[in-house]
């Protein structure tokens, strides 16, 4: 580990074309799961986002064997997997399951498929746990593109999506389409989800999709603060992971995840400081 | 008045500052077999306050289901705000039933008005932002919310979050508003509150109410009529014509006694509780 602080390395490793490339992918790919993130929060799609990782890592593990690009692949398995828990998944109460049989299944279809590829082993296991270091232009066009989109479309619907999310009772009354909201959402957080998974892989997308919007959301209330936050936490996670993996050249994964879990406490002591103080200064509002 | 309005009312023009603000002709809501109500034919008026009454079941929050455009007249004909069920939903507000809202949700009081204001158009809304903040402020002013406008929503009391309630349903300057049970778990202070403030807007704005209740007393001083539903019967008319012995007996087809003691009215019936009913119905989950 005394490689870790190797500055003149870290340095030196910082002006290669690839190590940029994947400092611009980490950047995107960062500022898509910090917009993001608030929103799956207060949806509570932890989990579904979960989902939809292990299901595009299927994708990608058949897009591998077939022999064509890898982004392709997580990405129509994201989507589809986004399509399938909207679909089969109507009543809440049974989401939760749903996800999991799902997920499962997803899962053992995508190990049987990489049993089947006699191609080098560490791309079977960049699937599960990033390999970031190798985007190359077309991944980076691809990764660049869906963000365009994603923020564009998410730009659209972002106040009525909000509305829809956080009070649906009113939201359905005021006019808002939920029922249209729900399916779009799902597709733009799989297509993001997609990208996450070719870069920190299918096991750790929820360090960039999840942990950085709840860490937000311990620290503030206003939705614009939060997701100003997240994307900020997000990217600190991404970049600042990308380039401490550098010098001991271990998996960026662990680094990426260390540093937004880190960030997490920080933000649930300071939630409990602030509590805390608010508590023992003021009395408790009386419950009507 | 004590029975339906004749359907010749019906036919006066609609649209904003004239005719009425709601109206249902020959209105009839069932779900298979079952009836909540036949051939209602009900005029409201700009700026007023009618009382929607009825023991658990009778199809209060189906009415306003059918208003806001989620649920279909099975016949019969609806339009509010000028425009069919659906359609005009942002000239509508609406205040649920009182129900906690998860202390987790990262929302502030703000916020959530914000939404009530401009959450149901299309786009970021940065360019009215200035104007977004300005009236949220006055809503939030208006129902004395100020102090409690920038914590966690979720984190309020009842009687808080409904005065928040009011001020996202009046933020957006509706036509209508549509109450169901807003008074439910308040303690009598809040319900004064919470009503008077309705009140207050409906007689400045020109706001017609249509408040779904099981409990007519906290808001009888305010009601101008009374839409009464039981079993599929209904009576529509003011207070003092509706909530008589003879009408209540005729409508539940069972003798009913209307007690009036201090300005309150109380009904005693052969089975206890029979409008003081305990709704457990919301917008939701209604079939």
């Amino acid at each position: 580990m005394d490689r870790l602080f190797d500055f003149t390395l870290t340095a030196d490793l910082l002006g290669r074309p690839f190590v940029q490339t994947a400092l611009l992918a980490g950047a995107i790919l960062g500022l898509l799961a910090g917009v993001l993130g608030p929103l799956i929060i207060s949806r509570n799609m932890a989990f579904s986002v979960h989902g939809t990782s292990e299901l595009s890592f299927t994708g990608g593990a058949a897009a591998l064997l077939l022999g064509i690009n890898v982004g392709f692949g997580a990405l129509a398995g994201a989507i589809v997997a986004a399509v399938i828990l909207g679909v089969l998944s109507r009543r809440s109460s049974e989401h939760d399951s749903v996800i999991g049989v799902v997920l499962a299944f997803g899962l053992g279809v995508g190990v049987l498929l990489l049993s089947f590829y006699k191609g080098r082993s560490s791309n079977k296991f960049g699937l599960l746990t990033g390999q970031i270091i190798g985007v190359d232009t077309q991944g980076l066009e691809l990764l660049g593109g869906c963000a365009v989109v994603v923020l564009v479309v998410l730009a659209v619907i972002y106040r009525p999506l909000l509305f829809a999310s956080v009070d649906p009772e009113v939201a359905v009354a005021r006019g808002v389409p939920t029922q249209l909201l729900t399916p779009v959402f799902a597709v733009l957080v799989g297509v993001a989800t997609a990208m996450g998974v070719q870069t920190v892989g299918a096991l750790l997308v929820l360090a960039l999709m999840i942990t950085p919007a709840a860490a937000a959301c311990r620290v503030t209330s206003s939705p614009l603060r939060a997701t100003i936050l997240s994307v900020i936490f997000a990217e600190v996670s991404a970049v600042g992971g990308i380039i401490l993996s550098l010098a001991p050249g271990k998996p960026i994964s662990s680094f990426v995840t260390a540093i937004s879990f880190v960030i997490y406490l920080i933000c649930r002591l300071v939630d409990y400081l602030r509590s805390h103080a608010r508590s023992t200064t003021t009395p408790a509002p009386t419950p009507a | 008045m004590t029975m339906h309005e004749t359907a010749g009312v019906t036919a006066t023009v609609e649209g904003p500052g004239r005719g009425p603000v709601v109206a249902l002709s020959g209105a009839t809501l069932a779900y298979g077999n079952r009836v909540l109500w036949r051939g209602l034919d009900l005029n409201v008026e700009p700026g007023e306050f009618v009382a929607v009454l009825g023991p658990n079941g009778s199809g209060k929050t189906s009415l306003l289901r059918v208003l806001l455009g989620l649920q279909r007249l099975t016949s019969g004909t609806a339009r509010i705000a000028g425009a069919d069920p659906g359609s005009g939903n942002r000239r509508i507000g609406y205040i649920p039933q009182q129900r906690a809202l998860d202390p987790a949700l990262r929302l502030r009081g703000r916020d959530l008005v914000g939404l009530g204001f401009d959450g149901h158009r299309w786009g970021m809304g940065i360019g009215g932002a200035r104007v977004r903040r300005q009236r949220v402020a006055e809503a939030i002013e208006a129902v004395g919310a100020e102090a409690f406008a920038d914590q966690p929503v979720g984190l309020l009391s009842g009687g808080e979050q409904q005065r928040l309630r009011v001020a996202q349903a009046l933020v957006g300057s509706p036509e209508v508003l549509l109450c169901d049970e807003p008074l439910l778990s308040l303690d009598l202070a809040h319900q004064r509150a919470v009503s008077e403030l309705i009140d207050r807007t409906r007689r400045e704005a020109e706001v017609a109410v249509l408040f779904v209740t099981h409990e007519i007393n906290p808001i009888l001083p305010l009601v101008d009529r009374v839409l009464y539903l039981v079993d599929g019967r209904f009576r529509i008319g003011p207070p003092d014509e509706v909530m008589t012995s003879e009408t209540l007996t005729a409508l539940y087809r069972t003798p009913i006694d209307v007690v009036r003691v201090r300005g309150q009215i109380h009904v005693v019936g052969a089975q206890s509780g029979l409008c003081e009913d305990q709704p457990h119905h919301h917008l939701d989950d209604e079939p």
